[in-house]
């Protein structure tokens, strides 16, 4: 594809290069050292609409949430200086979330680079390390080639965030614009060939197991391999496991699925990861969250690891089998090649380990908060309201692992929630872009209390742009997850955890958004049913029990094996 | 598995961008990594740059970084070497009083250890001497009674003995 315009400025080739790629919205803020490009977009508003967000942070986040429940790359402005350093957390999200983003920032005049100017901060050399790859421009005759560069790179492989950084005087430059998407890099191969030996290897193991499991990560879904997942599962008999940002890949309903492993996930894939004969993981890189104490994990097991990065076979857990593939391409071979087979058996232990788990959870939280509003109660009605069937975005803490545990998604990219690095004030932002991206669907952001006083002015961004995000804060009045941590492991010291809140319900309706508050368990079903009837935005306070804790938990250290209930 | 410490040579391919050796030595850095010797410069194939660094630390842990490195966009390609794979060599200068040159032994020294004097000025002579680091480590004992004014050693440069050439992977390269 190639488009060209003669004699236009570097901000404008800015918006036509966005438009070659396709580009609907754009999330940021405008500053100095961007306003050239904002004041080329201004001609352009017809097709390309623009959220503006109420700080720099909002705009990346609201980003990753459109990239992640959408399948296209993100796309930011903001500007130099502090609209730049506002991003970094987004970015380092992303990188460690495979999240495509494209994020363009202004920059000081090239003469100026270096001397200190006003807004200027060495962008290129902070961003460095928590971007897939990032790129300084000068002139405007670099903007289309550097951006065309940005798009592939970010969407490509294993996805990342990449920033362009423009200095001022190459958007004010005139240029001829052509437009030529990149599809090639050459020190890039963002998908390694499917090497037929390594194929082999893996599917013998998998024809010769007797309890094998499998992990899905996100991998699934950034290849758009849910379909061949399902496929596979099924002639296999596998039961699949998944890790938190692998839920939806495969729909939690399904008989073959198991639940979820790691430090809060389920009883039985995180104590049958040390039983089974062979672990398949595919498209998952062995986070620590998940693997416990690394010198116990599945040391008894054949590992067949499945994976688009290099890099990541052989980083924490040593693959008998590597599989260096595009997750989609991987599975559609294996499925191929492997037998059919079933592990009916196999499979029960799994659903009788999780019926006994619920109850144990249950009982024990009834035991102690009796008739008290509690987390689970309240993702478990509205997984069972909304059918598992919404776009749940989580922050950080105990209501995400509450929510990973209790909300049933049966949709792929539905699930949204900061994984790797575990961004508290994540969740509202990313709600807004996941809503920008789904405007027919029910988008529900689930809070904690801390999480969403880090963000909230986004709230301002809902109003101005009519998103109909449903808020949901689960307010304990505690950094719940750290309380949990210094209940658990420092003796009770509640250090610096206990935490006040405005009243929510009037911080919304001073934005203009509906809400309420409730308090007691009987009023919890009418809530949930006006948040989620309720057409545009709406803040559901839930007042929970203060000192719940989240089990199942593999302390840190611990094998996976030593998951407790209690 | 490999958790000896030996001393590794990492031979890095990179296209001619800004920032190159930042995004490289970040990696290293993130690991908490310190590098002994690092040297950079255009290899045969125009605009593609070569980068030797040389550290100690264990198999497992070069493997992981090599792999890190190797997955920069602007990377061709990323190799690992033991000293008995590579070629390598090193030089330094070293500054004395030309003063002491009357003494029979500097000329001596600079025989026996297949130095050279690069150039002599009235106030001062420079000793040149290529060799590995232990080679340059002994002229640099040998000459320290006659007052070493100023001393200077280059990083590590090395060839792999393997005889895949560099174009070869280059095409490759091109050809995916």
């Amino acid at each position: 594809m190639k488009t060209t315009e003669l004699k236009i400025t570097g901000a404008e080739a800015v918006i036509q290069s966005l438009k070659a790629e396709g580009v609907k919205t754009i999330f940021g803020y405008p500053g100095g050292a961007i306003m050239p490009i904002y004041d080329a977009l201004f001609h352009h508003l017809e097709e390309v609409n623009h959220i503006l967000t109420r700080h720099e942070q909002g705009a990346i986040h609201a980003a990753q949430g459109y990239a992640r429940t959408s399948g296209k790359t993100g796309v930011v402005f903001a500007t130099s200086g502090p609209g730049a350093t506002n991003l970094i957390t987004g970015l380092a999200d992303a990188l460690i979330d495979s999240t495509p983003l494209v994020c363009i920032t202004g920059q000081v005049a090239s003469h100026l680079l270096g001397t200190d100017a006003f807004q200027e901060t060495d962008v290129m050399g902070i961003s460095m390390p928590v971007t897939k790859w990032n790129c300084q421009v000068t002139k405007a005759a670099d903007i289309a080639p550097t951006l065309a560069k940005a798009f592939y790179i970010a969407s490509s492989g294993r996805p990342g965030p990449v920033l362009v950084d423009i200095t001022k005087d190459a958007q004010f430059e005139k240029l001829d614009f052509s437009y030529e998407k990149c599809t090639s890099v050459r020190s890039y191969q963002p998908k390694p060939k499917l090497n037929v030996d390594q194929v082999q290897a893996a599917t013998k193991f998998l024809n010769e197991a007797k309890k094998p499991l499998m992990i899905v990560g996100q991998g699934i879904m950034l290849s758009n391999a849910e379909e061949e997942l399902l496929a596979f599962a099924e002639k296999t008999g596998i039961p699949v496991a998944s890790t938190l940002l692998g839920l939806g890949a495969f729909p939690s309903h399904h008989p073959l699925f198991v639940g979820m492993v790691g430090m809060h996930g389920n009883y039985a894939p995180n104590v049958k990861t040390n039983e089974c004969d062979v672990l398949l993981a595919v498209g998952m890189r062995f986070d620590d969250r998940v693997t416990g104490d690394v010198s116990r994990y599945a040391t008894q097991a054949k590992v067949v690891h499945v994976d688009i990065d290099t890099a990541e076979i052989n980083k924490i857990i040593k693959a008998d089998a590597p599989v260096v593939a595009d997750a989609k391409e991987a599975l559609t071979v294996l499925a191929d090649l492997v037998e059919k087979q079933t592990h009916q058996n196999w499979l029960d232990e799994f659903h009788q380990a999780k019926q006994k788990e619920l109850q144990v959870l249950s009982e024990n939280r009834e035991k102690e908060f009796s008739d008290e509003l509690r987390m689970d109660l309240v993702i478990d009605l509205l997984s069972q309201k909304t059918k598992g069937n919404a776009i749940v975005v989580t922050d950080v803490g105990q209501h995400q692992m509450m929510a990973a545990q209790f909300y049933q998604y049966n949709q792929t990219k539905s699930n949204v929630t900061s994984g790797g690095l575990g961004t508290m004030g994540f969740a509202l932002p990313a709600a807004i872009g996941a809503k920008m991206a789904n405007p027919e669907k029910q988008v529900v952001a689930i809070i904690g209390d801390g999480g969403f006083q880090m963000t909230l002015q986004e709230l301002g961004t809902m109003m101005q742009n009519n998103i109909g995000v449903k808020i949901i804060i689960l307010n304990n009045g505690y950094l719940g997850m750290v309380r949990q941590w210094q209940q658990m492991f420092f003796e009770k010291r509640y250090s610096f955890t206990d935490i006040q809140s405005p009243d929510f319900t009037a911080l919304a309706a001073s934005y203009n958004i509906k809400g309420q508050k409730v308090e007691r368990q009987e009023d919890l079903n009418n809530a949930l049913d006006q948040l989620l009837n309720t057409e545009n935005a709406y803040l559901l306070e839930v007042k929970v029990a203060r000192e719940d804790n989240v089990f199942p938990m593999v302390p840190t250290g611990a094998s996976v094996a030593e998951i407790r209930l209690q | 598995m490999g958790t000896m410490n030996k001393t590794f040579t990492v031979s890095i391919f990179t296209e001619n961008t800004i920032g190159m050796l930042n995004r490289i030595t970040i990696i290293f850095t993130r690991r908490h990594l310190n590098i002994d010797s690092i040297t950079a410069s255009e290899t045969e194939v125009k605009n593609v740059h070569r980068y030797t660094i040389v550290l100690r630390t264990n198999r497992e842990q070069i493997n992981k970084v090599v792999g890190q490195i190797d997955k920069l966009i602007d990377v061709l390609k990323a190799f690992v070497h033991e000293d008995n794979e590579v070629v390598h060599q090193e030089i330094a200068l070293y500054k004395i009083k030309t003063t002491e040159l009357k003494s029979n032994n500097v000329e001596q020294v600079v025989r026996e250890n297949s130095a050279k004097v690069l150039t002599v000025d009235p106030d001062f002579i420079v000793i040149e001497k290529t060799g590995h680091k232990a080679e340059t480590q002994v002229l640099f004992e040998k000459l320290k009674p006659f007052g070493i004014l100023e001393f200077a050693r280059s990083g590590r440069v090395a060839v792999t003995k393997p005889m895949k050439e560099l174009s070869t992977y280059l095409k490759e390269l091109e050809i995916n």
